[in-house]
């Protein structure tokens, strides 16, 4: 009850499973104390496939988190993600009633609930309505319009949703190990609110998160969220790629991914090879570097161009002014970000944690990107919380005493 | 939509008179055979304007049970009106006896309506016929079949086949649906009869789309020949889907029902068509906003593929929205069917179908281009006089031109990609399929690029 309020991510990702432990130290920031991962086996393309071996894979790497943090988990701020998930943008319109014109909150709410009563199919559901700008009469761009004068009230919102059921798969796994979830946010968010700093949101930025089985990206410009999106092709894509061009198992091909290839193919890799040691039966091979770099290259180049060719119709890629940010396990890969600037003819940059203080170890990592920035909204709606809740629960102790 | 062949057909009709464009279009539905007979009978239950519906069947027994007033018992000598014991070559028979009744049946009629169930004798034997004498005396003929269930067993489903091919060659468009896939609209508890009823139903509100996309004048035209470019020269199951709705947001609802629609495979069919009709009918208050939220999912899933579109206003549907989706693959090694094995006698073409295929349009239009005094005269195919052989010759070399060796060969050899790519540990999992391509699928090997 006394110690502060702790804040726990948990991203069950396709390649591992990663916990990030924050809590709000005494002046009021946040504090990475912990992280947990474990390898992932029950997860493919970002959903679970196998929930019995995702339980124990989510268990463990929260054990991982607990002893590091010396505390004891109870609930989770849970990450989410999959071919299912969709963002798009909508519109809502509210006019303003009162008689002096003047927008209240309740007009806001209003308005954000137009904005939300979208045509979903049934079995899809919200997880995310994020207030962009808001319009009063004519004027654009406005933040927070309460006491503003108006006829009329329009907001964006930007609205991601998901297949309930598929969501649900997730949230079973971390109810089985009697966690209680505090929300479900999804990765791509999360990732840009770990890298992103006010100035870059307001410059514009790309966030890529690429990940093993999926690749999430956000567009950030004018400090809201413009875009997000789910590619479901990621790190194991490349592996699954080199395993059959180089006619190698697929641990193998994974391990040959993370040692030697490149995003780029260079020049000089023109006829060199790698050695493949032979191990436990497997007899050595000699590889050619140069078919391990294309086949890397082609399928990253392809995942930078789908999202291009999503995004670019859309008009944000010439908003772009800070870049373009990587982060996931992709962003590991030697010369990503040569290929990244070639492609969306934008610089690009490994995202760095900058914002949050802790442990080095843990911000410095690409991997860890999208659970610290999962702590990050939790932090930042906790305070939210607290701050609403108290105004609103002293708003409702006068209400009811007036009520008297 | 206009087709070139559309306005070169529709200009001298307008230097005739105008009496000719006001001329109503008339229609027959004829249901041949058992399954036939019932699916024109449920299409009546619903009257149309203009439209006659005939029955024609060899066996008496079944053609009286209907209430309808039109029918006429099939070769009635030959089989003394007790059926063809599921013998294609009775039912064939049987037709080819009545065939100048059958041709005063068809004369001035515009557009022939075949409804008929393959695999049993009258409607795979019987409805080639009838299609040929039809087009003879000058009506479009659009067939529109049923394909035997699996348990009805192999021999059934070859007959199925040949009439199919039968009929291929002798109508201008055939849409045929497999039986096999009203299980999916089907569960475990319906009856037999209502698993039929889906059945005579779809086709119904399938014969009623086309009739509304030939009948009406859309804002947007599409027509026959349009149908035909879908149709023609195309994989023989041409799967076809109608949804309708109304309400506040039914162009939403109607997409999201023919994306649901068993026919469709969950629109999977549409990721993989090569050319899609797509016929959209509401009343006066349909919007441009409605057409658009209802072509671009349409459009996304099918990106491919050629796609075109229809859009009537009719009054009946005020406040309601009803599309037709007609979509076809290409079959590999199909391009051009073979009009030339058909043991029918060409039949003169008063009015040719559109989409005759290229190969055969060319040396006309070459033709037309050396003498310019050559009126335009009838696309004719160009096909030789067949040359002399004997009875047993001509038999051997049909079965090696038409489907039934092909389906032979089929079933010895099935036909591959060109390329088996082992998707590895995403074998199972759902595919990410994204602007038409399979993403799971190694990029260099869509792309082409050799590893050497």
């Amino acid at each position: 009850m006394f110690d502060p309020p702790l804040i726990v991510g948990l991203e069950i990702g396709t390649s591992k499973i990663c916990v990030v432990v924050g809590e709000i130290n005494a002046a009021g920031a946040l504090n990475i104390i912990g992280i947990g991962q474990a390898f992932s086996h029950g997860v493919r393309k970002g959903e679970i496939a196998e929930p019995a071996l995702a339980e124990e894979d989510v268990r463990n790497a929260i054990v991982d988190a607990e002893q590091m943090a010396n505390v004891e988990i109870r609930s989770v701020y849970l990450g989410v993600t999959g071919n299912h998930i969709r963002g798009f943008s909508n519109h809502g319109v509210h006019p303003v009633v009162s008689a002096d014109r003047e927008i209240t909150e309740e007009d806001v709410q209003d308005v954000i609930k137009n904005a939300k009563a979208i045509n979903l199919p049934v079995e899809n559901s919200i997880i995310h309505a994020i207030r962009q700008h808001f319009q009063v009469d004519a004027q654009t761009g406005i933040l927070n319009p309460v006491g503003m004068f108006g006829a009329k009230l329009e907001v964006d919102v930007h609205v991601v949703h998901g297949h309930v059921n598929r969501l649900k798969n997730s949230l079973a796994v971390v109810k089985g190990l009697q966690l209680n979830v505090e929300t479900v946010v999804f990765n791509g968010l999360a990732s840009a609110l770990a890298l992103l700093s006010n100035e870059q949101k307001e410059l514009g930025s790309l966030v890529i998160d690429m990940g093993g089985g999926t690749t999430d990206y956000a567009v950030y410009s004018d400090g809201i969220i413009k875009h997000t999106g789910v590619l479901a092709v990621g790190g194991d894509h490349v592996s699954n790629d080199l395993s059959f061009g180089l006619k190698v198992p697929l641990g193998r091909a994974e391990q040959l991914k993370l040692d030697h290839a490149s995003a780029v193919v260079q020049p000089e890799v023109k006829g060199k090879t790698v050695e493949l040691p032979g191990q436990m039966g497997l007899p050595s091979k000699t590889i050619n570097l140069e078919h391990l770099h294309r086949i890397t290259s082609l399928r990253l180049a392809e995942i930078f161009e789908q999202i291009e060719r999503e995004i670019a119709p859309l008009g944000w890629l010439e908003r772009l002014r800070a870049g373009v940010f990587l982060c996931g396990g992709g962003a590991r890969i030697p010369h990503i970000h040569t290929l990244a600037e070639n492609i969306f003819q934008l610089p690009a940059f490994p995202g760095k944690t900058n914002s949050i203080s802790g442990l080095k170890s843990a911000l410095d990592q690409p991997e860890f990107a999208t659970a610290i920035g999962l702590v990050r909204f939790g932090s930042l709606q906790q305070k939210r919380k607290s701050n609403g809740g108290m105004i609103g629960s002293l708003k409702q102790t006068l209400a009811e005493i007036f009520k008297r | 939509m206009t087709t070139p062949l559309e306005t070169n057909a529709g200009a001298p009709v307008e230097t005739t008179g105008q009496t000719a464009l006001k001329k109503k279009i008339s229609i027959k539905v004829c249901g041949v055979g058992g399954a036939g007979c019932n699916a024109a009978g449920f299409f009546a239950q619903t009257k149309l304007d203009g439209v006659e519906v005939l029955l024609l069947n060899t066996d008496a027994q079944a053609l009286a049970a209907s209430p309808l007033p039109d029918k006429w018992v099939l070769g009635q000598k030959r089989t003394r009106g007790l059926g063809t014991g599921g013998d294609p070559e009775r039912g064939r028979a049987a037709a080819e006896d009545d065939a100048a009744q059958l041709a005063s049946f068809c004369a001035g009629t515009d557009i022939i309506f075949i409804l008929a169930g393959l695999g049993g004798g009258t409607g795979t034997g019987a409805a080639p016929v009838l299609a040929r004498v039809a087009r003879e005396s000058g009506a479009l003929v659009l067939a529109m079949v049923t394909l035997p269930f699996d348990f009805e067993g192999k021999p059934r489903r070859l007959q199925a086949d040949a009439g199919l091919e039968r009929l291929k060659a002798a109508a201008d468009a055939v849409i045929c649906l497999p039986n096999e896939k009203l299980f999916k609209m089907a569960d475990e508890n319906t009856s037999l009869s209502e698993t039929l009823g889906i059945g005579n139903s779809l086709m119904a509100d399938g014969l009623r789309g086309v009739w509304r996309l030939i009948t009406q004048t859309g804002l947007i035209n599409v027509d026959f020949a349009d149908l035909c470019s879908v149709t023609r020269g195309r994989h023989v199951a041409s799967p076809f889907a109608t949804a309708e709705a109304g309400g506040d947001n039914r162009s939403e609802q109607v997409v999201e029902k023919l994306f649901a629609h068993p026919l469709l495979d969950g629109g999977q069919v549409l990721d993989e068509a090569d050319a899609v009709l797509v016929s959209l009918a509401g009343g006066p208050d349909l919007t441009m906003s409605e057409v658009n939220k209802i072509m671009a999912p349409v459009q996304r899933r099918c990106e491919n593929a050629h796609l075109i579109f229809g859009a009537v206003i009719d009054e009946a549907l005020s406040g309601r929205l009803s599309v037709t989706l007609i979509a076809s693959s290409r079959r590999a090694g199909e391009a051009a069917p073979l009009s030339a094995g058909s043991p029918a006698p060409a039949p003169a073409r008063a009015q040719a179908p559109a989409a005759a295929d290229p190969a055969q349009t060319a040396p006309s239009a070459a033709m037309q281009f050396l003498d310019p005094l050559a009126t335009p005269h009838p696309p004719s195919r160009c096909v030789a006089p067949p040359p002399e052989m004997s009875e047993e010759k001509k038999e051997q070399l049909y079965t090696r031109q038409t489907g039934q060796n092909r389906r032979k060969s089929a079933r010895l050899q099935k036909e591959l990609p060109l390329e088996i790519v082992y998707k590895g540990r995403f074998d199972k999992s759902e595919p990410t399929i994204r602007h038409g391509e399979d993403l799971d699928l190694p990029t260099y090997i869509r792309k082409g690029v050799a590893l050497n």
